[in-house]
């Protein structure tokens, strides 16, 4: 291979002298194959082979419990809130942040990301102690007749916190790099603000909004710690299916823990399915990609 | 604010900047600063007081050490896997490269189970370490195994584009001056990748520290032994003392925030040093 290239020392090299010996190359794949593997594929198998333990029945069964089936619906509520929630905020920063020049504007860029860099737990302890029985505004939300905490609405504020910065993320520097020139374009040719955002702008992003949406609704409906701490575990009420695994876990009840936990591990699957896919053919598109 | 510089033709900062603002102020501003006003009646050194009951402190020293453990290891093995992914190509690399996002995708509470599961003393790896005495799941042990976990592909993730971007060329001149491979790869491959790795295991770290949901079921969670912060955050409110949790998760924040201070401050000397443009 390396014959016709001159070498320091060009004795018997027969591969190029920035390729690895075959030894070593081997080694450092096997090295990382086994190490992805004990750690990532592993327990994704181990859910599915504890969920089928006592069979398709079990798995059936375990399926058509009353409290898993509430703990699927409230999952569902809570995401179809939160991920368009999270659309609306995410377009709004992108758009004020992309598209204009003002003072504070890193600034503003890093307290969207706060949320990412605040432990669940405490996501869910601020809501608390903000709106819990001796919360700042408790007493006032309580006088009201509204339930927040241990309720569903402290499940749905706690997950849009955790998510908050997933659609943005994505837009910021996708919206950035394709400029205004044409908007611009679509305003001076007489459309208006809307019909410029409807017909220009949104087809310009729309693989980069689905895939922060996808990354969003993957831990929106995942969403354990915050969730755990604001909700108060009550079955058939307050238990999304993150939290309806911990219970039955605890109880023992390995069969019907790692059935809802299946669920929950295919939901990761097919997410990232689809952001491969995104990414492989819509790369150019989603700008985002490569930062993470 | 406003928009400076020149008047933009383009409409909607008003309620765009309104939106956003709004948003953050009501879901993630005004709760943060509940969490400082409850820490600012107990005052700096009432804060203090409570994070070094003995209690608290262990479950502190468990959560950075571990997650400092853990993203070291992430650190190496980070490296290894980005190297593999980006350099060599064998059948399943693509595969192996979109399981890499696995952490981020899978929810905490599942990987929690599934890792209890399987490190467990009949667990399929918990298993093959009992003849040996070592014990996993229920330990220290496991917690680290959890951290590693979650914090996986930071280090893949960050080091991955630096290294697809380094140029060849680097190393085919140090190979023709005469150095050998392990010289190229350690002085003149790793360098330029430091203020990514350092990233990478900080962003690692940071995830470890707040990690809840993978760890809990792993962990055996025993008072000043395998108790990590945030679990003793849920322990605290259950038991009302508000105080408490307060505390701590202000402690989590603020050295959280110092140590990652500092790995930005090693990374931007290594960058200097380096003189690398990332």
């Amino acid at each position: 291979m390396s014959a016709e290239r001159p070498q320091a020392s060009a004795a018997v090299r027969s591969r190029p002298a920035t390729e690895d010996p075959p030894a070593l190359k081997g080694l450092l794949i096997a090295l990382a194959v086994f190490f992805l593997a004990s750690f990532l594929v592993l327990p994704l198998v181990v859910v599915f082979v504890e969920a089928f333990r006592k069979g398709a029945e079990g798995y059936l069964a375990a399926l058509r419990e009353e409290d898993a089936l509430a703990a699927i619906r409230l999952t569902l509520t809570v995401a179809a809130i939160a991920v368009p929630v999270n659309v609306v905020f995410g377009i709004a920063a992108a758009w004020c942040i992309a598209k204009y020049e003002f003072k504070g504007k890193s600034f503003l860029v890093s307290l969207i990301d706060l949320p990412f860099s605040v432990s669940p737990v405490v996501a869910g302890l601020v809501y608390v102690l903000l709106f819990g029985a001796h919360g700042l505004l408790g007493p006032t939300v309580r006088s009201w007749g509204w339930e927040i905490v241990f309720a569903v609405p402290g499940i749905v504020l706690a997950t849009v916190f955790v998510t908050l910065p997933f659609v943005a993320r994505e837009l910021i520097p996708l919206m950035e790099e394709q400029g205004t020139t044409d908007e611009e374009a679509a305003l001076s040719l007489g459309a208006g603000g809307l019909k410029t955002f409807l017909r220009v702008t949104l087809p310009n992003i729309k693989w980069g909004l689905l895939y922060g949406v996808l990354l969003c609704n993957a831990r929106a409906m995942g969403e354990f710690g915050a969730v755990s701490v604001i909700s108060g575990h009550i079955r058939g009420l307050t238990n999304t299916m993150p939290l309806q695994v911990e219970v039955l876990y605890n109880e023992y009840d390995a069969v019907g823990a790692f059935t809802i936990a299946s669920l929950l591990a295919l939901l990761a699957l097919v997410t990232l399915a689809l952001k491969a896919l995104l990414e492989w053919r819509y790369a150019d598109e989603i700008a985002g990609t490569h930062r993470r | 604010m406003r928009p400076s510089r020149r008047r933009s033709v383009i409409p909607g900062f008003g309620i765009s900047a309104g939106i956003t603002l709004t948003m953050l102020g009501l879901i993630v501003m005004l709760p943060l600063a509940a969490l400082v006003l409850r820490a600012g009646a107990a005052g700096p050194d009432g804060v203090l007081r409570l994070a070094l009951e003995p209690r608290i402190f262990a479950a502190l020293k468990t959560s950075f050490g571990l997650s400092l453990a853990a993203a070291a290891l992430n650190g190496i093995f980070g490296v290894i896997v980005a190297w593999v992914l980006v350099r060599y190509s064998f059948p399943g690399r693509r595969l192996l490269d979109a399981a890499v996002d696995l952490p981020f995708a899978l929810p905490t509470a599942v990987a929690g189970i599934a890792l209890a599961a399987l490190h467990a003393p009949n667990g399929w790896i918990g298993s093959l370490f009992v003849p040996y005495g070592i014990k996993i799941a229920y330990t220290p042990l496991g917690i680290f195994i959890a951290l590693v976990f979650v914090g996986l592909p930071f280090v893949v993730r960050t080091v991955q584009p630096v290294l697809a971007e380094a140029e060849q060329e680097i190393e085919e001149a140090a190979a023709t001056l005469g150095a050998g491979r392990v010289r190229t790869i350690f002085t003149v491959l790793l360098p330029p990748l430091i203020p990514a790795i350092l990233t990478g295991v900080a962003m690692s770290f940071a995830r470890g520290v707040g990690e809840y949901g993978s760890v809990i079921f792993i962990a055996g969670n025993i008072p000043f032994v395998s108790e990590i912060a945030p679990l003793l955050i849920v322990v605290k409110l259950e038991e009302h003392d508000d105080a408490g949790a307060t505390a701590i998760a202000l402690t989590m924040l603020a050295v959280s925030f110092l140590i990652l201070l500092a790995l930005n401050a090693l990374g931007s000397w290594t960058r200097r040093r380096y003189g690398h443009v990332r």
